[in-house]
């Protein structure tokens, strides 16, 4: 008796291990796990039903999904029919024809209304290759009362001069408040993307016009030197593994009296839901040390759909909905328009009612137009992008660099010692690249 | 052992296990030493061209194998010392009567069945945390200063991680092992004036070296191999000071997209496994099988 | 007496060490995302359901649990199922290579898996295993097979061969002393070898997030995706980790003592 029910049991697991049918009015989705997706996500019910077709959601966290992604699609996985990737990935991947381009999405979907900046960092070519999602630049968050308090000034253009008396003024680690939170995990699309602005507006660059690595120039020098200076000084215990998320979450649960990072975490700064600071936060533009040029990035999150995904059209179908004007709409009806996707489309920006709700929409905008990424620094660069290099060997340039500069800040190194190491290590992906003899 | 037992067909007993894992193991292994050899980044769209031994003289020229293995001898001799000091510590306690004992002992075993991602992220975010975290809030309290783990000490901390995971394991085989002596045999030992201090040396510790080889044994097998508290914690930094060979490997080929160096940093570790492994079966191995 | 509480004493402090890190996470997922923080840490709050209700809004955790289930028992059956003649065959009829090629299978698991990553994604997109439960079932089984295969052995060899030459002596076959015999005898070590290897399936997180999407993904894939969202995340990762962790950790509980009794390797006579 005990036998037969084993073996039965064991027969369905077996048929259960070996029965997955494939449906064929279904969409497999990989996002990040940002809180703008989440949203999207959970507001998908409605294509689901307008459309009869259903989704599937991979939800990881950036960098995994950016492993799992790349490996997917540069060995033609095809597991995906729609995928998420920013402005760094979208012409590079265009290039090597693993994207379907994006630019018959149809006469409703208005391509004016997409910001040019935007649009450009999507394109190969001329062509659109992904659907921008939400847009974001860098500028300063801060704390209204404690500038208050201590008879403090934030002007609408701060320095970083300014940025470090501010922060040696409102430090007060007694009181669990740190004068400034700054990226300080290591990687590229973290404490290298705050960094690459930083050594941008101190006037340096990444690679002079023969692509030598300049890490060992005294811009960077300079820049990483009032890093490692003030977040040692002011910032807050554990830097070494905060990247956005964890700077964003101490300074929404008070702990820092400015923050300067992504614009996009704004509306929900001012989240009473999710926010200890949103009746006391402000916002200026990102402080400026020595040139504007690369002082603030630019950046977008965009839906894209593999060329080896044989559900071309469906793919298309969901991609339009979730970057169109109609969803923010959506958004703003469903979750208060402070939450709509910001920095795509135009229109947001001009609809009274976002305006309204969203008292940084001006300053947004501003910034994202104003952040050029095709002149990232003030002398002559062979590259475009500000807080990345658009060629593919960027990602693991700035795994090592961001990995130095984050042993400086613990101490373990000096800031010439991790240059030196950097850029050595620079030199090496360059040469392996085929860039440098 | 008889002449006739070899007349047994071991052949066909063996084969599932070795095939499966041959496929397992060579059509990787030959990938890799193929890739290894290539110049290949998946990025790339040149596709692959070879590059003989360019990317194992970038590797040893490097600085990070070497710091990577460095890491990664220590971070397992260091997690194997604790678990087995602190897995034998507990299984002896735990031994003894007392009230709410086996409960107590469901508590103890806890940490091995969770996650290792999840352990890590617990660790790294609600005690750790040098600003939300509760070691840091009680130290903060004692006018101690909040500790920064990850940053001062990261290699210290994935120890603490770590050891805490597996220290359960060891209890679990310790502790049936230490239940197992006879009560004719601690008797005895008692007749003769033993303390508890020399009852543990002479009789208990010696019970145990059997059991805590196959600890030693199998916990080195996954050590060697650590990635996931790693990546969540520190992801390798800062600096160098939390790299080890699996974390180095994952860089070169999940971050570089370097196939080709990552296959070569393959390479390299199978051959550090293998030398593990032969000491390993030389020292646990022997243990093992002087009680035959 | 007074030992006996002494030793009590020990007893609970130790064992409120180990256990509070999961008591703290299990605490946390009650609590609000601005409790969770707070300095300092709250112990008594008013506990609330949302974070639960958030997470499985978002991800569905019958799915991912189903696969877990699956594919933990399917891999564990599968490496018992070529496990047994081999451990078999080595400890009983043991040639000069046995030691040797156990070596080598030990070997095989200390090699780092994002070393042949590539090689195995390419592999199995050749043969249609990405996002199946069968191709996660095929690589977790490999890839708990040499401690399998070994600890089974370390179990066969403690039988007493005269059990065995007694049932040949009879004119058994080899195939009726393994399963009428040895079997039998080793209930408890297969039992404890099979339960090590459910839990080591059901922890392994780089294969299930790297071979799988959405339809074979386990509860390691769904842990991921709340591991480190923006904003503040403390509740909501502790319920999604509480949800992925209880099934294992009561079943860890449950069978402990088989587990106890047969990994004891012959220490218990």
């Amino acid at each position: 008796m005990l036998k037969k029910a084993a073996a039965g049991a064991c027969a369905v697991l077996i048929l259960y291990l070996l029965y997955q049918p494939r449906r064929e009015r279904e969409l497999t989705i990989g996002t990040v796990n940002n809180a703008d997706m989440i949203l999207m996500q959970r507001l998908s019910g409605e294509f689901e039903r307008e459309t009869g077709i259903r989704l599937s959601w991979v939800v990881l966290g950036e960098s995994i999904l950016r492993q799992r992604l790349t490996v997917d699609i540069s060995t033609g996985g095809s597991t995906f029919d729609i995928i998420t990737i920013g402005s760094y990935e979208t012409p590079l991947w265009a290039a090597r024809g693993w994207l379907t381009p994006l630019d018959g999405l149809g006469p409703g979907y208005d391509y004016e209304d997409i910001f040019d900046v935007i649009r450009q960092g999507l394109s190969h070519q001329g062509r659109l290759y992904a659907a921008p999602f939400y847009g974001e630049s860098s500028f300063t968050y801060y704390r209204k009362d404690l500038f208050e308090k201590a008879g403090l000034r934030m002007p609408d253009q701060p320095s970083y001069e300014q940025i470090r008396r501010f922060a040696a003024r409102l430090h007060d680690p007694g009181r669990n408040v740190y004068g400034i939170c700054l990226r300080g995990e290591p990687g590229w699309g973290q404490n290298v993307a705050y960094l690459s602005t930083l050594m941008h507006t101190f006037g340096g660059r990444w690679f002079d016009m023969d692509w030598r690595p300049q890490l060992r120039s005294p811009a960077w020098t300079e820049a990483v030197s009032f890093y490692v200076d003030v977040l040692r000084a002011y910032g807050p215990p554990g830097v070494t593994t905060d990247g956005h998320n964890e700077t964003r979450a101490l300074y929404a649960n008070g702990n820092c009296a400015m923050w300067v990072d992504s614009t996009a975490a704004a509306g929900y700064i001012l989240d009473p839901n999710q926010s200890r600071v949103s009746r006391t936060t402000g916002f200026a533009r990102a402080p400026v040390a020595r040139v504007a040029n690369g002082s603030a990035w630019v950046w977008s999150w965009a839906l894209a759909i593999p060329k080896s995904s044989p559900k071309t059209s469906m793919a298309k179908e969901f991609v339009k909905w979730a970057t169109s004007r109609r969803y923010a709409a959506l958004v703003g009806e469903r979750y208060g328009w402070m939450l709509a996707p910001p920095g795509t489309r135009k229109s947001t920006y001009e609809s009274p009612e976002y305006q309204r709700a969203a008292p940084f929409a001006g300053l947004v905008r501003d910034a994202i137009l104003t952040a050029d990424f095709t002149r990232p620094s003030a002398l002559p660069a062979p590259y475009v992008g500000i807080q990345y290099v658009m060629i593919p060997e960027f990602q693991a340039i700035g795994a090592v660099v961001g990995q130095e500069i984050s042993a400086a800040l613990t101490g373990s190194a000096t800031v010439e010692q991790a240059l030196a190491l950097a850029q050595q290590e620079a030199e090496r992906i360059m040469r392996r690249g085929g860039y440098l003899k | 052992m008889t002449r006739q037992r070899h007349r047994v067909r071991t052949g066909p007993l063996m084969t599932p296990a070795v095939g499966m894992l041959l496929v397992w193991m060579i059509v990787p292994l030959l990938m890799t030493l193929w890739f290894s050899a290539q110049r290949y980044n998946l990025l790339d769209p040149g596709g692959t061209a070879f590059a003989g031994l360019e990317n194992y003289r970038d590797l040893v020229t490097g600085r990070a194998l070497w710091v990577a293995m460095g890491n990664t001898l220590l971070l397992v001799g260091a997690v194997l010392a604790i678990t087995l000091a602190g897995g034998t510590l507990l299984a002896v306690l735990l031994d003894r009567e007392f009230p709410g004992r086996n409960i107590c002992r469901l508590l103890v075993i806890a940490p091995f069945f969770v996650m290792p991602t999840v352990s890590a992220l617990v660790w790294k975010n609600m005690l750790m945390n040098p600003v939300f975290g509760l070691i840091a809030w009680i130290t903060r309290s004692l006018g101690l200063g909040a500790p920064d783990f990850f940053a001062t000490a990261p290699l210290a901390a994935i120890i603490l991680i770590v050891a805490w995971e597996w220290t359960p394991f060891a209890v679990l085989i310790l502790l049936p092992a230490l239940q197992s002596l006879s009560k004719e045999q601690r008797e005895a030992a008692r007749m003769d004036g033993a303390g508890a201090a020399a009852m543990f040396l002479h009789v208990e510790l010696p019970h145990l070296r059997r059991p805590m080889a196959v600890v030693a044994m199998i916990e080195t097998i996954f050590f060697l191999s650590l990635f996931a508290e790693i990546y969540v914690t520190t992801a390798g930094g800062p600096g160098l000071a939390s790299t080890n060979l699996a974390y180095l490997i994952f860089q070169d080929a999940l971050f570089e997209w370097d196939v080709g160096l990552a296959s070569a940093g393959g390479v390299v570790a199978i051959a550090l496994a293998n030398v593990v492994a032969i000491f390993l079966m030389r020292v646990v191995g022997r243990t093992l099988e002087a009680e035959r | 007496m007074r030992t006996k509480w002494a030793l009590a004493a020990a007893g609970w402090m130790a064992a409120g060490a180990m256990f509070f890190p999961l008591l703290w996470m299990f605490l946390t997922s009650f609590k609000t995302e601005i409790t969770a923080v707070a300095t300092p840490p709250a112990l008594i709050f008013k506990p609330t359901l949302d974070n639960y209700a958030a997470v499985l809004e978002r991800a569905d955790y019958a799915q991912f649990a189903a696969n877990s289930v699956v594919v933990a028992l399917g891999s564990t059956l599968l490496a018992l199922a070529v496990a047994i003649p081999a451990a078999y065959s080595m400890a009983f009829f043991p040639t000069r290579r046995t030691r040797g090629v156990l070596l080598w299978m030990l070997s095989t698991k200390m090699l780092p898996a994002v070393g042949v990553l590539v090689p195995i994604f390419l592999l199995w997109r050749r043969f249609g295993l990405l996002d199946t439960r069968i191709g996660l079932v095929l690589i977790n089984s490999a890839s708990v097979l040499p401690i399998v295969v070994w600890m089974l052995f370390s179990y066969f060899r403690e039988v007493p061969r005269e059990i065995l030459e007694a049932c040949r002596m009879d004119g058994a076959t080899p195939r009726e002393e393994l399963f009428h015999v040895l079997l039998p005898l080793s209930k408890p070590g297969i039992t404890a070898t099979a339960l090590l290897s459910i839990i080591l399936c059901w922890n392994e997180a780089f294969w299930s997030l790297n071979l799988t999407t959405v339809r074979a993904a386990t509860l390691t894939v769904f842990t991921a995706s709340f591991s480190s969202p923006e904003g503040l995340f403390w509740a909501k990762l502790s319920a999604a980790s509480t949800l992925a962790t209880a099934p294992i950790l009561i079943f860890g509980w449950i069978s402990q003592r088989q587990f106890a009794r047969g990994l004891s390797f012959g220490a218990v006579k």
